[in-house]
């Protein structure tokens, strides 16, 4: 119990550090939308299961589709990270 | 230059004065020793008033519901919002091109899957886990899978305003009724049944579905705008 919550907080801890330092945008909502599960994965351990389903569904699911549609509003859905020039030409 | 050392510094200070209090705070809480015992009164006391298996429901609906009707209120604000600033409803591009092979039949398998998960979520809120936020969701997830899938079909938003609106004065209404009957808003009607049982816990699984629909509907339409919004931002 003890090492599965440990590995899963190192796991999210990671995931939001690499939110943070990713130059890909639509790689930073995955590593957000991990967190999230995490979240839930703990909260099912703390055996709180609806609020899991919640962070779960709305955390991971609809927060992450909210962010990468946001995303591509924008016009930043990009799979490969992109040369500064294009960047700057935007 | 010892502005922009002052300026960098700044946030840092902050957050090391918040991490502090943070931490105060944390060192005070009495972890496991929860200081009110409304949580064990209701525990006592759910499975008898209430009849819902689910003791989670029975709060959400029965002892808290006017905050569920808050919490939908809350909802239906954010969601109008986000439709004003995203604006024109029901304008799509025609020429849209359909998806790719796997995301079209991905979408066919994953909606029937997904209107199923969801429903029998909202409609065993009171038995199991779940209820009608997380099921909700789930069915706003499967009616978006399809709009994804041919962003050309044309937008069924007056038909989701209109299962929102009526899902919504239905959780009203059955409150309102509660409130003739019984002198209290939301109080549980039709009568308890067994405890465990599909129809059990009187009004708790309709003011569910309600939830469900409404909440259903709302994220539905805010996902379907932020997808026609596509392309047609100002650079």
């Amino acid at each position: 119990m003890f090492w599965i919550v440990l590995l899963m907080v190192v796991v999210m801890l990671a995931s939001a550090v690499a939110a943070l330092l990713l130059p890909n945008f639509l790689g930073a909502v995955a590593a957000v939308s991990v967190v999230s599960l995490g979240v839930a994965g703990l909260f099912v351990l703390l055996r709180a299961p609806d609020v899991a389903m919640t962070e779960a569904a709305v955390g991971a699911g609809l927060g992450s589709l909210l962010l990468a549609l946001a995303l591509r509003r924008l016009g930043l859905w990009r799979l490969e990270v992109q040369e500064e020039t294009d960047h700057a030409d935007r | 230059m010892p502005t922009a050392r002052l300026a960098t510094l700044g946030p840092l200070l902050f957050a090391a004065g918040f991490a502090f209090l943070l931490a105060v705070l944390v060192a005070g809480l009495p972890f496991g020793a929860p200081p009110m015992t409304v949580g064990q009164a209701i525990q006592g006391d759910a499975a008898g008033t209430v009849g819902a298996a689910n003791f989670v429901t029975a709060v959400v609906l029965a002892y808290r519901g006017i905050d569920t009707l808050g919490e939908l209120s809350i909802l239906f604000a954010a969601a109008m919002a986000a439709g004003l600033v995203l604006g024109r409803p029901g304008e799509r591009r025609a020429g849209a091109a359909p998806a790719g092979f796997i995301l079209r039949a991905g979408a066919d398998l994953l909606f029937p899957l997904l209107l199923v998960v969801g429903l029998y979520i909202i409609l065993h809120g009171h038995l199991t886990p779940g209820g009608g936020f997380q099921g909700g969701v789930i069915l706003a997830a499967a009616f978006v899978v399809p709009v994804l899938a041919d962003p050309g079909r044309p937008p069924e938003h007056r038909r989701l305003a209109w299962v929102e609106g009526l899902a919504g004065a239905a959780f009203i209404a059955t409150g309102l009724a509660a409130l003739a009957w019984d002198h209290e808003f939301l109080a549980p009607l039709l009568g308890r049944g067994t405890l465990g049982s599909l129809v059990s816990a009187g009004t708790l699984p309709l003011l569910y579905l309600a939830v469900g629909l409404k909440v259903g509907a709302e994220l539905t339409g805010l996902l379907v705008r932020m997808t026609e919004a596509d392309g047609e931002a100002p650079r």
